[in-house]
Parts: C-alpha cells; structure tokens; sequence
C-alpha cells in the first residue's frame, strides 16, 4: 500500500526525497516554513518584480546545482502537494501541526521525512545582541532573500566554509570588507589538505576565495576571535541622545596569545559552522545520541536515515547532523528510498550502494573541515560573566554559571528551569551548544554529560487567535487518498 | 554510609517534591535525623513545572486551614529557605459566568469567612471599572487579596538546598521499588539496592504514592492528572491578580516580566506515568478559553507549552495526616493539582504531628480514613469532583 508521506523542509534533502517518491508513483506533501523552496542554502527571493537576481547572482558557483535542483523539483511539481509558508510547530501520533497564514492545520501521514537543516553556531561575545551584528547565515539571508547587505563595511568573523564564502558573497554583491577574521589557525586548512583534496572542487572552490580576497586586497586574519562589540551613541549638549540607536562602530578581537586587534566597521557578521535543526525530531519521538563530530545530541538514524526504534521517521540532510548541500541531496533520495523500500514499493533506478559511498566520502570531507576549522570550544570559559548567551531571556554567562554552583545543577534542563536560558521565544536553538559548552567548562565534565534541551511544543511562536480555533482544518490526502494504509507505530513525542 | 547495610534514622521522607522537601526540612529543624528518597533530583515533578498558583481561594473547606497556615509560611519564605521563590502577592480573582456560578462564589465565601478566610465579592460595576481587560463574559467574582502567585522551579530546589543545609540527608536518584515493615521500623529498598530504615515514615510520593500507600495495606484510588500549561512571549505588565473560574477550565497568571501563563485541560501522560506531553488539542481548547475571557490574549503569541504529572483523589482534596493502619507512617499526597500552595505547610504540620504528636492545625478533614468510610458508606467508590488548578 502506498504510504502519505510528508516532507518537512524544502531544502536540498527534501527537494530529493520528493522528486524520488514521486517518480515511484508516491505523491508527497511538502511543507516549508520559508514561502519559496531552496532551503536556507538555495534561499529565493521573494516572487516580486524588482527583486528578482540571477542564479548566478544569488549562488556564485553554487548556480549550477541550484539549477537543478529547482529544474528537477518543476518537473515532478504537479505530483507534489507543495505547501510553502507552513510552519510545523508540534508533531504527535502521526499527524503534523501546521500554522499556515495565521491558521492552524493538521497533516496526517504514515511516513515522516524530516529535513529541517541547520542553523548558525555560535559563540557569544561582548555586544554580540547590538542591532549590527548577524550570524553568518542571517547574513546571507539577507543578501540571498531580501537582497540587501548587514551594513556598508563589514566585518566577518569566526570559522567554517560559511566564513569565507559569505564575505565572497557580500563583496560580489559590492559590500566592503573591513576584514575576514579566522579563530581557526592559519595553517588549518592547509594541515588537512590531503583530506580535502577528496573532494576537488570544494577544495579549489575555498582555494578561489581566498586568491580572490588577496587580489583585492581584502584582510583575511587567522587565529583571532571576536571579544568585543564596540558602540557609539548620539551624544549631544544635553548628554546622550536616547532617541538614537547606538550604532556598531568597531570589533576587538583578541588571539589565543592575548593579543588585541581592532577592526573599525558598521556591521559584522560571525559564526563557528552549523549546528543540526532537531527539535522537531525529538517532538517525533526519535532517540538522540551524542555526536563527538558535530558536539551534539542528534536523532539516532542508519545510514539511509531510519529513526531508531521509530517505525515511519525518516531524517534527511544536515538536521541529522552537517554534511553540507550536496551530502543533503543523497540523503533525501537516500530517506525516500527507505520510505519507498519499507512499504513495499520499488525506487526505481535509484542507487543506493553508488549514495551511500558518495555519502562515505562527505563524511570524511567533513570530519577535515571541523578539523580544518575547529569550534573554539575550549575558549568558552574565557566568556566573561556579563556576556549574554541567552539573548530571548537576557541570561549572561556568569548566571549560568551560578546556578551550576549554587543549585547544583548539572544538566541542561535544570539549567533551564533556574535561570530562564533557553525559555524564551527560540527555545535555545540558538543558546543550547553554546550553554551546554559553558555548563560543561564550568563543572569540568565532557559536553555530552551536560545534555540537551527538551523539545516543547510550539518549537516556534504560535498565535493564540491561530490556536483557538475548535476545529482545525485537516489537510486530508488528495493524490492518494484510495491507496492509503495506517502503519501499525504511531509517531508520538517526547516532553 | 554504607551501601550495603541498612541506613537508620529517625524518620525516611519518600519524594523530593515541596511537600516531602519541607517536611524533611522541619524535622531536621526539629533534631531529627532525616533521610530523603528522590527519584530524581528534588522539584523535577509536579512540584516544579506546575502553574505557579499561591491560592487559599477556592478550594474545600477542609483544606483551608492547612492553606491559612501555609499563606502565613509563604509570606517569610526567605526567613526559612533563603528565597521568596518569586512570590508576590497579588490576590486572586474567581470568576463567575453565569448566576449559578455566583451561588457557588457566595455560598465559598460564606464557608471561608467561618474558617477565617476573608474574599471580597465584585458586581459587574466594579469588575469592568477594575478589571477592564475582562470580556463581557464575566458577570462576577470573588477576590481573595491574600492569594498572589511564585516561581515553581525555583521553591521546591529551595526547599531541598534547606533541608539539606539544616542536616537531612538527601539521596537523588534513589528510586523506592519495595517497602515493607517489621519490627515497628519502615523498610524501604531502592532500585540500585540500598535499604534504608526508621521508625517513621512520610509518604510524599505525589502521583507514584498510592503503590507506597498499598504496600502498608492502606489502597487507594488515585487517578494520575495532567495539568497542562501555555505561556505567552511577554507583553506589558497589566493582568495583576490570578484568574481562575468556576469550573476550573481557565487558570491564568502574568509574570512581572509580562508573560501570561494559562492553563485549563490535561496533556497525556506516557511512559506509565512517568513523562508526559501537551497535546495540541488541549492547547486549542485553551487557548480559545482564554481569549474569549481575556481578549487581549488574543493578539499574543504562545512560546511554549508542558505538562506535569500529580494524583487525583475521588473527592479532589489531598491526603494528608497519619495512616490507619501503621503509627508512624504518615501520607501527604493527592493533592489534585493544587498542591504547591500547600507544600510549606505539609512541613511545619506533619514535622508537629511526628515529633509533638499534635498539630495546631485541623488537617482531620483531609485524613485517608475518609475514603474507606465513604466507600463502606455507599458501598463503591465516589466520582472524582471537578476542581480547580494552580
């Protein structure tokens, strides 16, 4: 029996995993949050006249593969029940709860593709939460989705591919670049250069910015991370004008040695990599298990991205933790043809053995780039005690820290409920790694050890008008409604 | 102390909620030496992840005195356990919808005022000139000034940092799996094996209770119940009292920091009883409840949900006082969603009623006698009686 099988995310992985189902004869519903596909990778601007740019414009090198994705996603569309602007904000017995244009919805299903990708990691500094200052990803968005610039000299900082590929962009785009400051070490990438060199045309890709930051005289630093946010506010006679926004003016920064470096601009952006988007799989009720890779607890899955003992969960690209796009569109075909082969039906010409090995090889590719480009974690107990990690609660590094002195807290969740981190809009998905480095450099323990925060349901903010409605309205199957089959384990969530 | 002897003391608390933390903190107050037993780590419970309410108002004349006592404890928190746990006194606002709903608000607030607790009634002036952010579906209510509201997950940790600081000993992650009694001494035995005895035992094990209660013959009907809370992203400072109607379908609270807590159905419990979750029709529910009787709710947005697991007794009033079957063993449970006010005062009266052997405090009403002399009364079990949460 064909199974309804939903997709959440739009992106690489669930662009795929929908093209692969629906050349087998099953008919997804996709739903995504952002009102246009590509993911935050292939990110589109709005469909409006005036903001329309090129593939290559929005994508650089990246063109080509947008390319194809979206020409693969058209040509399979009308077997799609593609549905944007839709928020899941709780998943429970197999159905999904949507909020879609102020409205709630229900969206049953048998099986579950999640492919909810990544988010920025970071690491806070003095400031970081002054208007001015973007993660590395909101950079990009801004220039990819609303196609404007973070801020006329602009300074980029922290580590990863994202680190040089943004301040590529932006200077593309005509940004000045005040700097591109590396925490990693200088020689990083080149310590790893065998590793990388599996995959040739990243290597070369990251080889190319670079030659093109020296021919434009653009500064790249390394071994450098950001300590300090300066502002300036209007002063006039009458002292300072509250009426004026203070306004970003320069980045310290400082090296492992303790020097100091100051970088005059009007905007940064930072980020140490991505970290995997899980809270809906916890609410889907998959087991997570810490990952030494990526320093984070993630759904538990097999290689084609089976949850463990959930029977109808299927995880796909980097929300099962970072592989990057190209990794993410194998793992969608690869979940697809798991949904596909569970329920009795074939996948086609698809080969998963030649995926799998692609697979193998981004691993590797991967394990190099967070060698290449290590997350600082052992600079988190240099936070300062007034630096904010929680921006939704305004919780600082030294409040953490306390409760794990005074109260004895020893995990994330007792963290949570004695000092407010993570409770506030985001929910910790952008506080969480951070916190949990900083609880675990407080008590002297592995990172693991400290846990993770626990799904709640909504994972993002739902209007009360949205919830109270009596009857939601149920999305109910519209290609294969006749064909449809209940499996046996229902999808339930942990609290 | 060793693991494999038994561990002696005076008296053995099962359950590190607010009530098994107070009463192990007045009994090391008392020079008594205490053991705890928590399954996990104090406060994790229903203790801590409950509305947050500090209310007398409502409830059933045989919890009120117990409730006085424990306004007089809540009102010098930090004197005892070194914070306020955020508590504030704003009063609490009863609602009414309907005339019959007013009969039930005055005939309380004739039963509270004999026991001492004073409400003020408020016509449907009054109420739109105090309180205009209440919808037209209001017609009346009951203020209690007394009542106001504190911060769950900071109370009960407190309350075990005390007990601990006063001499008890605290043992986390020592989960209770067998209990039996020999010799006028309480045995119990934890899953990881150790074995702890004393003279007496308290019986704080709030939705797991009952399995302690029958391994001294004393069964129980106990129903597990899953209040199930929202809150909203803060908004300006302007909901001052608790709200809570007749009916008990609407509990809701501001913080000072602004967001507004609600509350009104059940989530689903998992696991046994162990965990649970709040589903989105509950959330539905409520959240339609809560702005057709407070409007503004409905231009704010929800930024999370949770549930907690407590015990249900078939009248809706907590167990709380000595066996009838085993001197020395004393229960304090059920306390059907309404027990955070209560917990200080678990503490001063049972840690009485131990080592005085009496209390000042009338807590008869409340006896697990009542329910063997209801059901050989009727001959069955009674229903379980709506009530109030927070």
């Amino acid at each position: 029996m064909k199974p309804r099988v939903l997709i959440i995310g739009a992106g690489p992985a669930g662009l795929r995993a929908a093209e692969l189902l629906a050349y087998n004869g099953v008919s997804p519903i996709l739903v995504d949050e952002a009102p246009r596909i590509g993911g935050q990778i292939y990110r589109l601007p709005p469909n409006v006249a005036g903001l329309s740019r090129t593939a290559q414009q929005l994508y650089g090198s990246q063109a080509g593969k947008a390319h194809a994705l979206f020409r693969d996603f058209e040509r399979i569309r009308d077997k799609v029940d593609y549905r944007p602007s839709s928020l899941v904000f709780d998943l429970i017995d197999n159905r999904a709860e949507v909020l879609r244009f102020g409205r709630t919805e229900q969206i049953p299903f048998d099986a579950l593709i999640l492919a909810t990708g990544a988010m920025d990691r970071i690491l806070p500094f003095e400031g970081w939460t002054m208007p001015g200052i973007y993660s590395l990803g909101g950079a990009q968005i801004a220039l990819k989705h609303q196609g404007c610039a973070i801020g006329r000299s602009v300074v980029f900082a922290g580590t990863g591919p994202l680190l040089f590929l943004t301040a590529y962009q932006y200077a593309k785009a005509g940004a000045r670049i005040a700097a591109v400051i590396n925490s990693g070490p200088r020689l990083g990438a080149l310590s790893q250069f065998a590793k990388l060199a599996t995959m040739p045309a990243m290597l070369a890709q990251g080889l190319r910015y670079l030659s093109w930051f020296r021919r434009h005289k653009i500064r790249v630093l390394h071994g450098y991370r950001p300590l300090r946010a300066h502002q300036a506010a209007a002063i006039g006679d009458a002292g300072i004008d509250d009426t004026v926004e203070p306004r970003l003016t320069m980045m310290e920064f400082v090296s492992d040695r303790g020097d100091r470096l100051e970088v005059d601009c009007d905007a940064a952006a930072f980020g140490y990599g991505l970290k995997a988007e899980t809270q809906l799989a916890d609410l889907a009720g998959a087991g997570f298990g810490f990952d030494t890779l990526n320093r984070q607890w993630l759904p538990l899955a097999d290689a084609y991205g089976r949850a463990q003992d959930r029977a109808g969960l299927y995880l796909a690209g980097d929300g099962a933790g970072i592989l990057g796009a190209d990794a993410a569109e194998l793992r969608g075909q690869l979940a697809a043809a798991a949904v596909l082969s569970d329920s009795g039906q074939s996948f086609g010409s698809f080969d998963p053995n030649g995926a799998l090995r692609q697979l193998q090889k981004w691993r590797k590719f991967r394990a190099a780039l967070e060698l290449a480009f290590p997350f600082p974690h052992e600079s988190v107990s240099e936070i300062a005690d007034e630096v904010v990690l929680c921006r939704c609660e305004s919780v600082t590094a030294g409040e953490l820290r306390g409760v794990t002195g005074l109260l004895g807290a020893r995990d994330l969740n007792r963290t949570k409920a004695f000092c407010r981190l993570g409770m506030g809009r985001c929910q910790g998905r952008l506080c969480g790694p951070v916190a949990a480095e900083v609880m675990a450099a407080e008590l002297g323990v592995s990172v693991d050890s400290v846990g993770r925060f626990r799904g709640q349901p909504p994972v993002k903010p739902v209007p009360v008008s949205a919830l109270a409605v009596s009857e939601p309205l149920v999305i109910a199957a519209e290609h294969d409604a006749t064909a449809r089959g209940a499996t046996s384990e229902t999808i339930g969530a942990d609290a | 102390m060793s693991r494999r002897n038994e561990l002696k003391c005076d008296a053995l608390v099962i359950g590190g909620g607010i009530a098994g933390c107070a009463t192990a903190l007045n009994l090391a107050r008392r020079g008594k030496s205490v053991v705890l037993l928590e399954r996990d780590e104090p406060g994790l419970r229903a203790s801590g992840v409950n509305f947050g309410g500090v209310r007398q108002h409502g409830r059933a004349a045989a919890e009120i005195p117990l409730s006085r006592r424990a306004r007089g404890i809540w009102g010098r928190l930090s004197s005892l356990i070194g914070i306020d746990g955020e508590f504030v006194q704003t009063g609490h606002l009863r609602l009414a919808r309907s005339d019959a709903d007013v009969a039930v608000l005055l005939e309380h607030r004739r039963e509270a005022e004999v026991l001492g607790l004073k409400l003020d009634f408020i016509g449907i002036s009054e109420l739109r000139r105090l309180y205009p952010w209440l919808s037209e579906a209001i017609v009346a209510a009951t203020f209690c000034a007394e009542d106001g509201h504190a911060n769950p997950r900071l109370v009960a940790p407190a309350f075990a940092a005390a007990a601990e600081a006063a001499g008890a000993v605290l043992q986390d992650y020592a989960e209770v799996v067998e209990g039996w009694y020999g010799n006028s001494v309480f045995h119990l035995r934890c899953r990881d094996g150790r074995h702890f005895a004393a003279p007496v035992l308290v019986n704080a094990a709030g939705a797991w209770a009952a399995t302690v209660a029958a391994w001294f013959d004393e069964p129980v009907t106990l129903k597990p119940e899953v209040p199930q809370v929202m809150v909203t992203e803060p908004t300006a400072y302007r909901i001052k009292p608790v709200i809570g109607v007749i009916g008990g379908d609407l509990y809701l609270r501001q913080t000072l920091r602004g967001n507004i807590l609600f509350g009104g159905g059940e989530g689903r419990a998992k696991d046994g009883i162990n965990r649970s979750r709040p589903l989105p029709e509950v959330s539905r529910r409520t959240a339609a409840q809560a702005a057709k009787l407070v409007p503004m709710i409905g231009n704010l947005s929800v930024i999370r949900s949770w549930s907690g697991v407590d015990g249900d007794t078939e009248d809706g009033s907590p167990i709380v006082g000595p066996s009838e079957t085993h001197p020395g063993l004393y229960h304090a449970f059920g306390f059907c969603g309404h027990g955070f006010q209560l917990g200080p005062a678990i503490g001063a009266v049972l840690s009485e009623l131990i080592v005085d052997g009496k209390s000042e405090t009338p807590i008869d009403g409340l006896s697990i006698g009542r329910f063997r002399a209801a059901a050989m009364e009727k001959g069955s079990a009674a229903d379980a009686v709506p009530h109030e949460n927070g």
